[in-house]
């Protein structure tokens, strides 16, 4: 018998032109969600970012050959016989020159970064020459690759932004002697970008490794054959060995520090929303308290309790949306790009990244701004409901 | 409309109110009788604190009594839930604040169409009803314009095109000359008068001024929670 629209329709109507009658305590209100939303998109881009890098680096037809046992290339060990047994298996994709398997060392050395001057673990990889077939993004963009049998480095465009000495005709250390940089190159922004490669061979005798290995990498004939090349492996007798397809493992790699970060951001942006939803609790209080003659001259008249509440909660939404959406424009503005490098914990070496505000984390953000606005504007709006209208009629 | 045989709309059967101040309880009413008859244009008087827009406030049903009961148009309105209260005070009762109580955001017509929100009629309707309730009132030329920009007058002409432009059964009018001068107070004494007799609007007006008590028909006097015909000495 009621129209409840209209009702709600002229009641937020009447709200919102009065937002501006108080455009101290709504701004205040609003710059609190905002900053709020900032900081979560901001710290979450953090995570999308290194995540990113990490979900780049793999490919379904790509897989990793590690000792039964390690997790990491770290961890791991394989002769070179081992290492050509693999190469050997049926199911990896071949060219002209063969199997497109790369046995590979796995390093770290100390270089300083560029933003602290202090040393950071720099992955160095010894790779083979198929290395370059398997991992096919990766890409000269400067300079030239290195020559087999030298102490030459090619370096990634994530590494040489992140640590110093990298540029091209500089020289790193490697045990002791001086390497030369002869290029840079790029890999699809995938964490090859964070790493130096050279030669295998000239890396075993540097390092003291032997004739041995730390990885192979194979590019398999489809990304369906995967398990058959694996239990092809994993039942071979001479070998003790464990196959991982390269976008898992690296997915993996990425759970524990996108968790952390994911986390921590979670945990001060919600101590940081429990503050903001009291200053939209202020702010709508006094909303409802400066107009409770004209509510409640509306619920004399007649107006339900129910378009009021909703009406009072519409208007702190709207605030908190505005709130929301300034905070993640700041956020996009401040911190989508922004290069970073930090510690893959698997690895103990650094990956570079930048910060990545997507579509997905915005509309989060404003998500979360339209609970505050919510949560904030709820007592209020039920304040405003249940005043005595006789009483209130006589305020203000 | 329901109205008893004798013709009465408003009928207040024993009502008693108090409110609680702490531990303290004010009576304000006390077993108080009352009946009003339709068509009756009737001015409720006495002191500061005697319970006049208590009173007022059963009536509209803004308010319950503690005890005793309210009918309107044969409707025991302080049984009903707040809700259904809000519903009646919709379809039955026109009202006219001391303060005018429009919204300031809105115009004078979008303010008279406030009560037309809450009824079935489209926007079309709504608009001839307004004009219409603004025409009554001699306000037409200004629909368009905002509260601030009205003489306190007119804004009280526009709160009785509010309190009648969806045609209530009653119109309760609480001190409505109290913030007007006199001229623009007589004007509006003028329009409730006419609106009484010329389109036989039933109408209780809470005052403190005896010559706005002039214009009624009849005049009760509220002295210590108890009703007379004759003011108090």
């Amino acid at each position: 018998m009621f129209n409840w629209f209209s009702q709600i329709f002229a009641l937020i109507q009447f709200n919102l032109r009065t937002i501006w009658q108080r455009k101290g305590s709504s701004a205040a209100a609003l710059f609190g969600i905002a900053g709020v939303v900032a900081v979560l998109v901001g710290v979450l881009s953090i995570a999308q970012g290194f995540s990113a890098v990490m979900n780049a680096s793999g490919k379904p037809d790509t897989a990793l050959i590690l000792r039964s046992g390690a997790d990491t290339e770290m961890m791991s060990g394989l002769s070179r016989e081992t290492t050509r047994i693999i190469a050997d298996t049926e199911g990896i994709a071949r060219s002209t020159e063969g199997a497109l398997a790369s046995a590979e060392l796995f390093v770290i050395i100390n270089l300083p970064k560029r933003s602290t001057g202090t040393d950071a673990n720099v992955p160095l990889r010894g790779v083979e020459p198929m290395a370059f077939s398997v991992r096919s993004d990766v890409n000269i963009i400067q300079g030239r690759p290195f020559e087999w049998g030298r102490n030459e480095v090619i370096v990634g465009s994530g590494a040489v932004r992140e640590f110093e000495g990298l540029e091209l005709g500089g020289r790193i250390p490697v045990g002791k002697e001086e390497w030369t940089v002869v290029g840079i190159f790029e890999a699809n922004g995938g964490i090859s970008e964070s790493e130096i490669w050279t030669d295998a061979s000239v890396l075993q005798p540097a390092f003291r490794r032997g004739n041995s290995f730390q990885a192979v990498y194979v590019k398999i004939e489809t990304p369906e054959s995967f398990q058959d090349f694996k239990d092809r492996l994993t039942t071979d007798p001479r070998l003790n060995v464990k196959v991982i397809r390269q976008d898992d493992y690296y997915a993996d790699q990425s759970t524990a520090i996108t968790g952390l970060i994911t986390g921590l951001g979670t945990l001060i942006a919600g101590l940081m929303g429990i503050g903001a939803v009291f200053g939209a609790l202020n702010t709508m209080y006094s909303a409802v308290s400066s107009r409770t003659r004209e509510i409640a001259t509306l619920r004399a008249l007649g107006f339900g309790n129910g378009p009021i509440v909703i009406s009072v909660m519409v208007e702190a939404l709207v605030l908190a949306l505005i709130g929301g959406a300034i905070g993640a424009g700041l956020a996009y503005v401040a911190f989508d790009g922004f290069r970073a490098a930090t510690m893959n914990w698997q690895s103990f070496s650094q990956v570079a990244f930048a910060f990545d505000v997507t579509p997905g984390l915005l509309v989060r953000g404003i998500f979360y701004a339209a609970i505050i606005g919510l949560v904030g504007g709820l007592f209020p709006a039920i304040r405003a409901a249940r005043m005595p209208v006789a009483a209130a009629l006589r305020e203000g | 409309m329901s109205v008893n045989d004798n013709g009465t709309l408003v009928k207040v059967d024993a009502a008693t109110k108090y409110f609680k101040r702490g531990s303290e309880e004010i009576h304000v009413l006390e077993k108080l009788d009352m009946q009003v008859p339709e068509g009756e244009f009737l001015a409720l008087m006495g002191p500061s604190g005697s319970g006049k827009s208590t009173l007022l406030n059963l009536i509209g049903g803004l308010d319950r009594p503690t005890s005793g009961s309210v009918t309107v148009a044969g409707e025991r309105i302080d049984r009903l839930s707040r809700q259904k209260l809000a519903a009646w005070r919709a379809r039955h009762v026109g009202l006219v604040f001391q303060f005018y109580n429009l919204l300031p955001v809105l115009t004078a017509e979008r303010n008279v169409e406030l009560p037309l929100l809450l009824t079935h009629l489209s926007r079309a309707e709504r608009k001839k009803h307004v004009d219409a309730a603004l025409d009554v009132v001699g306000l037409s030329h200004r629909k368009t314009h905002y509260p601030k920009t009205l003489s306190g007058g007119e804004q009280q002409r526009v709160g009785i095109a509010r309190g009648i432009v969806s045609d209530p059964t009653l119109l309760l009018a609480d001190e409505p000359t109290g913030d007007l001068d006199r001229k623009s107070g007589d004007e509006v004494l003028d329009l409730l008068k006419a609106l009484n007799k010329d389109h036989n609007k039933t109408i209780i007006m809470v005052t403190h001024d005896p010559h706005a008590a002039l214009r009624s028909t009849r005049t009760l006097y509220l002295n210590e929670g108890k009703l007379s015909t004759e003011p108090a000495e």
